[in-house]
Order: C-alpha cells, then structure tokens, then sequence
C-alpha cells in the first residue's frame, strides 16, 4: 500500500485556527464569532489579527448563529465557532430558519466533535451533529480528518458559498496528510488503491482506516481507502466507481450510525450498484468519560474494529 | 407624506390585510392590523429605501426585519403599496408556487425580504448582525425590527437584547406591537411581561412609548428614536396598540389572531375601512 507516516500530532482544531487567520487575511469579509469559547475553538490568532472583525458573543448560541445570519446578509463570511454540540443540537432552528432555509453564507464551525473530545464526556460528545446537519437542504458538511486538512478545509470554507458545516475535534492525533494534497469540497481523496474492500472514513477514523489497511494487507487483503472529508456533497461518482471494483465496502466514522457517513455512502450504493456493507459508527449508544484512544476502543472505532468489518463484509461478497 | 397622506395608506393596508387573507382563507389578521401604522410609517416616512433596486446587502439605506414573521401580510401590502412588486401580486397570498409565503421566506425571491421568520424570537440577533455589518462597512444607516409581544417570551429576545447594549449596538431601532395577546390568550395571564419598559431599560436599552395606532405620535417618536443613536446605546419602542385595529369587531380578541375573516365578515370589515389607493 501507499505508505502515509506520521507528520506529527495535533489537534484538527487548531487546524481550523491557523486556516481561519489565513481565510481572514485573504479576504476581508471574513469575521468571526464565538460563544465564550475563544480558545478553545482556536480563534486567537484571528481574534489578535482583526479584532474588530471578531464578536465575542457570550454564552449565549442562539442569537450568535443569527447575529452570523444578519452579518451574512450585508455581505460578510461570518465564522460561527463554538464545541459541536452547542453548534447544532442547541441552535437547530436557529440554523433551519435563518442559515439553511434563507441560505446564508454563514460558516458553522464545530469543535470538539465526537467521542474523542474524551473526558468531558457524553453531554459534550456529539454523535448525532452530521445527521442533523445534512438532512439541511443546501447544508454542505465538511469533516476533515487531521490538522494539516482542517487549515485546508476553512480556507475552502471561506471561499465557498452557501451555508457550510465544518465538523472537527479537540485532540491530538496523528498529522498525515501535507499541504500539496489536493483538497476540494465535495472531492472524495483516494488515499490507497485496492482491490478487495471499499473502506470510505471520515475525520479522525481516516487514520483509522489507514493502520487498519496495513494491518488488513498482512492478511493478504487489499484494501482500498477513500477519505469521504464532504459528507455533502457526497462524492458519489467516486463511491460507485470504488464499490464496482472491490465489490464490498465498510465505512468509518466517529458519529451515530443513524444519520451519519453509513447512512449517506449506503443511499449511493444501493441506488446505484449494491454491494455487501458494514459499518464502524457508534451503535445507538451514548459516549462517556476516557482518553480519546480508550474511547476509539470501547465504541469498537479503532483500528482492529475497522479490520473485523472488512473481515464481515468481504465474506459476504 | 403628511400624517393625512399616511393614514389614507394605513387605511388600504388594512384592507389589502384583510382581502388577502379572505382569499388565503387563512392567516394572521389581528396582529397584521395591530402593526400596520408603524410598517407604514417607517416605510412611507421615516426609512430611507430603495424599492426599485432592492439588494439583499441593503447597502447605505435603513433595512427593515419581521421578527414576528406571521403579520407579514401587512409587510406584503405595504412592500407592495411602496413599489417593490406589483400590488397585483397580493392576491397570491399563501397560494402555491407565490413569492407571498405563508410565513416571510426568500428562498422565493420576494424583494424586500431578507431574512426568513416565523419561528419566533431570532429577529432581534439578525437585524444586530446586520446593524454590526454597517457599523464594520461605515454605513451611517438604521437598522429596525418589529417584533410581537408574546414573542418576548423567547429566551433568545433576552440574549440578544443584553448582547445588543454590551456591544453598543447604537444604529438599531427595535419596537414591539404590544397588544397583550397572542394565541392562548392576554399575555400577562399566559406568561405575563412584567414591567417591560423597566426590563428593557434594565438591559441598557433606551425604551420610548407611544400610541402605536396613531401615525402622528409614532412619527414623533421615531423622529425622537433617530436623534437618540449612534450614541451608544440601541433604542427600544414600545407600540402600544390594539389587536385588530379598524375593525370593530376585531378589536381587541386573540380570536383573530390565526383567523381569516369568511366572506361576510370581509364585508362588514371592508365598510369600516373605506378604498383609497385602489385594490388590488
């Protein structure tokens, strides 16, 4: 396989940090708004460069999402950050009404996403937010997969039109990817070519993914790993194209089944070219307390987990 | 317009109201009726707009937000009356594939709708988004808001109201169409208010009150509204007005806050509110 070392380690979240400075300083309609979360969500460094483009909303997320809408509507690219559970689940409608339905060119940006936020535990592990974000209409989900991406991902944000969902999180993990990796929103990333299993992950998983390819080619198995970084746009071309040559596929995600990266990649495959498909999400269950790695283990999102699915989906083949 | 000028507006608003929502056979007529002769004179009087180039950004000119987007029929008549669409177009209320939404949207291109509303409470943090917007571009123009009074009840109005005065939000002019009812009944009696004008004052607002069903005083009080920004502090008024105002039997009955008027009703309100500008 394709080899992919470890750069580094840091958080995707302070990828979204460094990517938001240089989106501000690209462009001067780009401002920035936190809900007491400054931070912890990286806006520092913007909040330093263009203090007068940052508004530091209080805890107060509601009106911070609309405040985004009204800005959004006298032309700026307003940045929403806050921990991803606050960015959605609490401030739902205020997204449906007056960023989704009356599509304004508001940025949410989600921090801390995931079982992987670790110790906080379950009230702050969102597992539910892509769903509720992509069955938006107009709505495009982003969840990148390492540091080096996310400071790709929000300068793609920033210069993409429409109401966006940037989905990241709070620790540090592995940096693979580099900067000349082509990133374009709704352009799934081939990271390996294979030819026995589709392995489409997203976010932190993607990592997963890539030990679980080594791990699977040991065995004699050749897998073939997609990063799915647009939930939506799907990258459905590049979906059915991988599927019809291996003929089976396993997804990866650290997000509710319900809703999630299974729900979006299983719509394309039985639409277009059926195929055996298993899933590594979280079952209908809620996070709790743990280091990120004890959590990725617990919720079966690891590596070795990734592994059994393809092992399930390849017999059924 | 002079206030005489004004009032004959005000008064084909109310029938535009009424007709249009006849012909939707349904709708909001009494709060529509309550806020009628502010939207009209902000927008005949006191707003500097422009209806034939309408831009979302709305840039150098006042912007206008619903916050209580259920009375957008009079919004729609008064849009209309102003030239921002052909009146004709009112007789499309609530009918499918019509720019006249139900509830305001602009997902179908009406001019002078900006924002979506109907959820209640989110117009407030808009339109100070909006007023953050032209404080960052050096625009010198006002931002207003219209909201309902039950929609006070809204946790976010209270967020955005102390968000508001601590940012110094100077360019926004908010008013509130208390009429004391909404659907369940007088608001003190579902969930009572209090003192509003203290409470807003407590927020750090500026609060004025007038009869917000008599033109000449509200034009007063918005004259004194403008004199009062860019100097700190955003500026509240309350309208105290009467739900289902021009129409003697509406007067006053959260009835009418969700039903249209059958046809002889229509009628017998069309008598008390004679034609002035044409119907549509």
């Amino acid at each position: 396989m394709k080899s992919y070392k470890i750069l580094d380690n840091k958080d995707t979240r302070s990828g979204f940090g460094v990517g938001l400075l240089q989106a501000g300083q690209a462009d001067e309609r780009v401002v920035a708004l936190t809900a007491d979360l400054k931070g912890s969500v990286k806006m520092d460094s913007f909040a330093k460069a263009f203090p007068d483009r940052f508004y530091e909303c209080g805890i107060a997320e509601a009106n911070m999402i609309d405040v985004a809408a009204g800005l959004a509507t006298a032309g700026k690219i307003p940045f929403a950050g806050t921990f991803a559970n606050f960015a959605t689940a609490r401030v739902y409608d205020q997204i449906r009404q007056c960023v989704a339905y009356s599509n304004k060119n508001v940025k949410i940006c989600a921090s801390h996403a995931g079982v992987t936020l670790g110790e906080d535990g379950a009230t702050h592990q969102t597992l539910e937010d892509i769903g509720l974000m992509k069955m938006l209409p107009g709505m495009t989900v982003i969840v990148p997969c390492d540091y080096q991406q996310n400071i790709q991902a929000t300068v793609a944000a920033a210069k993409h039109v429409g109401p966006t969902y940037l989905r990241f999180g709070r620790p540090k993990r592995p940096v693979f990817t580099t900067p000349d990796m082509e990133f374009v929103i709704g352009k799934a990333q081939l990271l390996n070519e294979g030819k026995d299993v589709s392995i489409f992950a997203t976010g932190h998983l993607v990592w997963e993914a890539l030990v679980a390819c080594e791990k699977l080619e040991e065995r004699g198995i050749s897998a073939e790993v997609i990063n799915i970084h647009t939930i939506k746009p799907l990258d459905v071309e590049a979906i059915i194209k991988s599927v019809m040559k291996t003929g089976c596929a396993v997804t990866a995600e650290e997000h509710q089944l319900n809703g999630g990266l299974f729900d979006s990649v299983a719509q394309a495959v039985i639409r277009h070219n059926p195929v055996p498909m298993e899933a590594v999400a979280v079952m209908d269950e809620w996070g709790q307390s743990g280091t990120p790695d004890e959590l990725l283990k617990a919720y079966h999102l690891d590596s070795d987990s990734i592994v059994g699915a393809v092992l399930k989906a390849i017999v059924r083949k | 317009m002079n206030v005489n000028e004004l009032n004959s507006v005000a008064m084909q608003v109310r029938r535009d109201v009424l007709r249009m929502i006849n012909g939707a056979g349904s709708g909001h007529p009494g709060g529509s009726l309550s806020c009628t002769d502010y939207i009209v004179s902000l927008y005949f009087s006191e707003m500097n707009v422009n209806p034939e180039k309408f831009t979302m950004k709305g840039e150098n000119e006042d912007v206008f937000y619903l916050s209580n987007g259920h009375v957008c029929p009079a919004l729609y008549s008064v849009l209309a009356r102003r030239g921002y669409y052909p009146v004709s177009e009112l007789a499309t209320l609530r009918k499918f594939g019509s720019r006249l939404q139900g509830h305001p949207s602009i997902s179908h291109g009406l001019p002078g709708i900006r924002m979506a509303s109907g959820s209640l409470g989110q117009g407030l943090s808009v339109a100070i988004g909006h007023a953050l917007a032209k404080k960052l571009d050096g625009d010198k123009s006002i931002v207003y808001t219209l909201h309902g009074d039950g929609e006070l009840q809204e946790g976010q109005i209270w967020e955005a109201a102390m968000f508001a005065a601590a940012k110094n939000v100077d360019n926004l002019i908010s008013a509130v169409d208390y009429n004391h009812l909404q659907i369940d009944g007088r608001v003190e009696q579902v969930v009572s208010l209090g003192d509003l004008k203290a409470k807003w004052e407590s927020f750090g607002w500026i609060v004025l009150e007038c009869n917000g069903n008599n033109i000449s005083e509200i034009l007063t009080t918005l004259k004194k509204a403008k004199s009062m920004l860019f100097n700190g502090k955003p500026v509240m008024i309350l309208l105290h007005t009467t739900m289902g105002f021009g129409v003697d039997f509406m007067l006053d009955d959260c009835k009418w806050h969700g039903t249209a008027l059958n046809d002889e009703q229509l009628s017998a309100a069309l008598k008390q509110l004679p034609e002035t500008l044409g119907d549509y």
